[in-house]
């Protein structure tokens, strides 16, 4: 299989991820969106990194991945202290960014 | 001999910048008040031994002009400061320092009720003021005399304003301010056209081209009309004179150093000093010799209806500076000149003992007094040397310097204001006799007024009536020695001047005898048969309120109608701008909903707008 499979899947994971992120209600629904995203750009890195040679990618992708893990431990603890003031994880009851 | 004249000058100049410096920076002293005062008195002291030994070193030799350079151009520097000592000006350097000196030295007693740290202000004031008189009659050039020019004009608003809780003064102030700034306006003027047609302020540069025929004589009217414009202002010449009546209310002192012997006839001196300027421009020199006749007369007019002792001196200042103005528009500067020295003496000695007077009866009013040369013989007759001087009676400071006024106009060719000085001179021996008879002999005005301070009047202490006797054996020095040795003069006075002078003079003084000592001439039939005049120079011939019509008039509706396009026209543009404003932030708010998927909805459809624009791009 060539490069393009391999970008053509991420770009289908990032689009799945975005769409996740923009329609789901629940607050968890989100955070799984913003996970798919970062995923398919892991793909990306670790694509470009196999067909061009040089393991800088693969490493760069080790980071990402231990960053989105603090990620989702920092998203998950706002969505509990979400639920815990709003009694609701629904991201539709918050409009806190309003100026 | 000329080089050593030059320190001396300088510090004569800079002891009272300095007192006065030290006097407003230092609070504790300015609080103190008497220290104040005497710290002041001394400097002043020195400046004036400065003065005279200055005066001295320079005596007969050439004139010292020192200059360095202030502000630098290209070619020499823009601008000089520096002094410019010659006989003319260190005369008048003598003058400024005595009067200044003795002046400081009487108000320590006039004003020893007042508050310290008012007093302090007061000596700050009259140190500044002394070193910006100085600066002007020892200015090399013209930038550097309007500054000082300028910085007298200051001072005398403040001192006029001294109790500048009483409303009078306060207005009296600002009244002084705004007219001889009107008259600035043009010095200005007149002093930057000066510089645009010749490329220099330096006043022996100046006379040097005017010598040597080299300033254009095109449009030079109009620089010498508004150089006389600045000099009107600060000389009290119709019709800026009306604000010289009403500084009175400023401390006597005050009135004598600034409003008679010094500030006022910074004018006249500036057009003395650039008389060789004027000689060029003949129309010009015949308007100062006729306003000047004529503010003579109408001043004196005015001296007679007066009853308050300080609005009297103050009118015949005003007419004094007619009389000056007019030996120089006549063309005789010297004559003016010389008119200034000696009236500087006697005016500042009228004004002291009018001082005294108002101290010992707390009154203005010449009918509140009477009968007071029995009470301070002294004062009585200091007063009437005073009175003699002015008058112009032989033997007495006036007489020779009003002879060479009136010999000058003549000589001029000026026949109807030589009439018109003339009569100003009977009239000054009348209204300045009125005041002697009225104040210091006859009967109190009103009888009844027993209890009345006046009945306790007695002659003021030492440092008073010190000043006072110094200036008047000043004048009587100054009348003997002009009434033997005839003053040098610099055209042919007619050989009747001194006989019709002397008679107009004694019969103005037999008028007001008559009129107020013997009751001979009834007073009201007096002033019944003028009625018509005195009922105008009453209300100041309405000038007062012409001032004010043009004022209200002109200048208020100018203002409404300039407040009127900044409130609607300029405000209104901002206005409407801001009011856009606001409207259009208004709707933009509504497209923040505060949800957080509607900003990833927006960043998707950004980041596809992006990838769409590199598309098409390729």
């Amino acid at each position: 299989m060539g490069l393009q499979a391999y970008l053509t899947l991420a770009a289908v994971v990032f689009c799945l991820g975005l769409f996740g992120t923009v329609t789901r209600r629940n607050t968890i629904g989100i955070l799984l969106g913003i996970e798919l995203m970062l995923n398919a750009v892991n793909i990306n890195l670790v694509a470009f990194s196999r067909f061009h040679g040089g393991d800088a990618g693969m490493v760069f992708t080790l980071f990402a991945i231990c960053i989105t893990v603090a990620e989702v431990a920092l998203g998950l603890a706002i969505v509990i202290l979400l639920f815990r003031l709003r009694r609701t994880a629904s991201a539709d009851h918050v409009d806190w960014l309003k100026g | 001999m000329t080089r050593n004249a030059v320190p001396l000058v300088l510090t004569a100049l800079l002891l009272p910048a300095a007192a006065a410096f030290v006097i407003g920076v230092v609070p504790p002293l300015r609080r103190s008040g008497r220290v104040a005062a005497w710290f002041s008195i001394a400097c002043m002291a020195g400046a004036f031994v400065s003065a005279i030994l200055g005066w001295a070193a320079l005596d007969g030799a050439t004139p010292v002009h020192v200059v360095w350079p202030w502000l630098p151009s290209a070619n020499g520097p823009f601008a000089t400061v520096g002094i410019f000592a010659d006989a003319q000006s260190t005369t008048m350097l003598l003058l400024v320092t005595l009067v200044a000196l003795l002046v400081q030295i009487y108000s320590t007693t006039y004003l020893h009720d007042e508050p310290s740290p008012a007093l302090g202000r007061y000596y700050a004031l009259q140190s500044l003021f002394a070193f910006s008189m100085m600066g002007v009659v020892l200015a090399p050039n013209l930038l550097q005399l309007f500054i000082c020019w300028e910085l007298v004009g200051v001072c005398s608003c403040l001192l006029i304003g001294y109790w500048y809780t009483k409303p009078e003064a306060a207005r009296a102030a600002l009244k002084a301010f705004w007219m001889t700034k009107l008259g600035d306006v043009g010095l200005l003027i007149g002093i930057v056209l000066l510089h645009r047609a010749t490329g220099t302020f330096d006043l022996l540069e100046l006379r040097a081209m005017a010598a040597a025929g080299g300033i254009p004589i095109d449009g030079l009217a109009l620089i010498t009309f508004c150089l006389y414009m600045g000099a009107a202002g600060k000389s009290a010449q119709f019709p800026l004179h009306v604000w010289l009546p009403d500084a009175m209310e400023g401390p006597t002192p005050v009135s004598a150093l600034i409003h008679a012997a010094t500030m006022v006839t910074a004018g006249v001196y500036l057009l003395a000093r650039t008389d060789w300027l004027f000689a060029l421009t003949p129309g010009v020199l015949a308007i100062v010799a006729w306003n000047g006749a004529f503010t003579a007369l109408l001043a004196a007019i005015l001296a007679c209806v007066q009853t308050d002792i300080k609005r009297v001196l103050a009118y015949s200042t005003v007419s004094q500076l007619g009389y000056m103005m007019a030996a120089i528009g006549a063309g005789v500067a010297g004559a003016g000149f010389l008119h200034l020295l000696t009236h500087g003496v006697f005016k500042a000695l009228l004004f002291l003992g009018a001082g005294a007077v108002i101290h010992a009866v707390h009154s203005n009013e010449i009918t509140d007094m009477g009968g007071l040369a029995k009470k301070m013989p002294q004062t009585a007759i200091v007063f009437l040397v005073g009175t003699l001087s002015l008058a112009g009676v032989p033997l007495f400071a006036g007489f020779a310097s009003k002879e060479e006024v009136l010999g000058a106009v003549w000589h001029g060719g000026f026949t109807v204001p030589f009439a018109m000085l003339l009569f100003a001179a009977f009239l000054t021996a009348f209204y300045m006799f009125r005041v002697v008879f009225l104040a210091f002999f006859g009967t109190k005005g009103h009888e009844g007024g027993e209890g009345h301070e006046g009945a306790h009047a007695h002659d003021a202490p030492l440092l008073m009536t010190g000043p006072l006797w110094v200036l008047a054996l000043l004048a009587v020095t100054i009348g003997i020695y002009f009434t033997v040795n005839e003053p040098w003069h610099e055209f042919e006075a007619p050989h009747w001047l001194t006989y019709v002078a002397v008679t107009v003079a004694l019969s103005g003084i037999l008028l007001a005898y008559l009129t107020y000592q013997r009751r001979a001439i009834s007073a009201d039939a007096l002033a019944a048969a003028f009625a018509p005049i005195r009922t105008a120079a009453r209300r100041n011939f309405w000038l007062d309120d012409v001032f004010l019509g043009i004022y209200r008039g002109v200048l208020l509706t100018f203002a409404r109608l300039v407040g009127w396009i900044d409130r609607y026209l300029v405000d209104g543009v901002l206005n409407v701008v801001s009011a856009w404003t606001l409207d259009a932030g208004d709707r933009l708010r509504r497209i923040q909903t505060g949800k957080v998927q509607d900003y990833v909805w927006a960043v998707g459809l950004g980041l596809l707008a992006l990838m769409a624009w590199i598309g098409v791009a390729w």
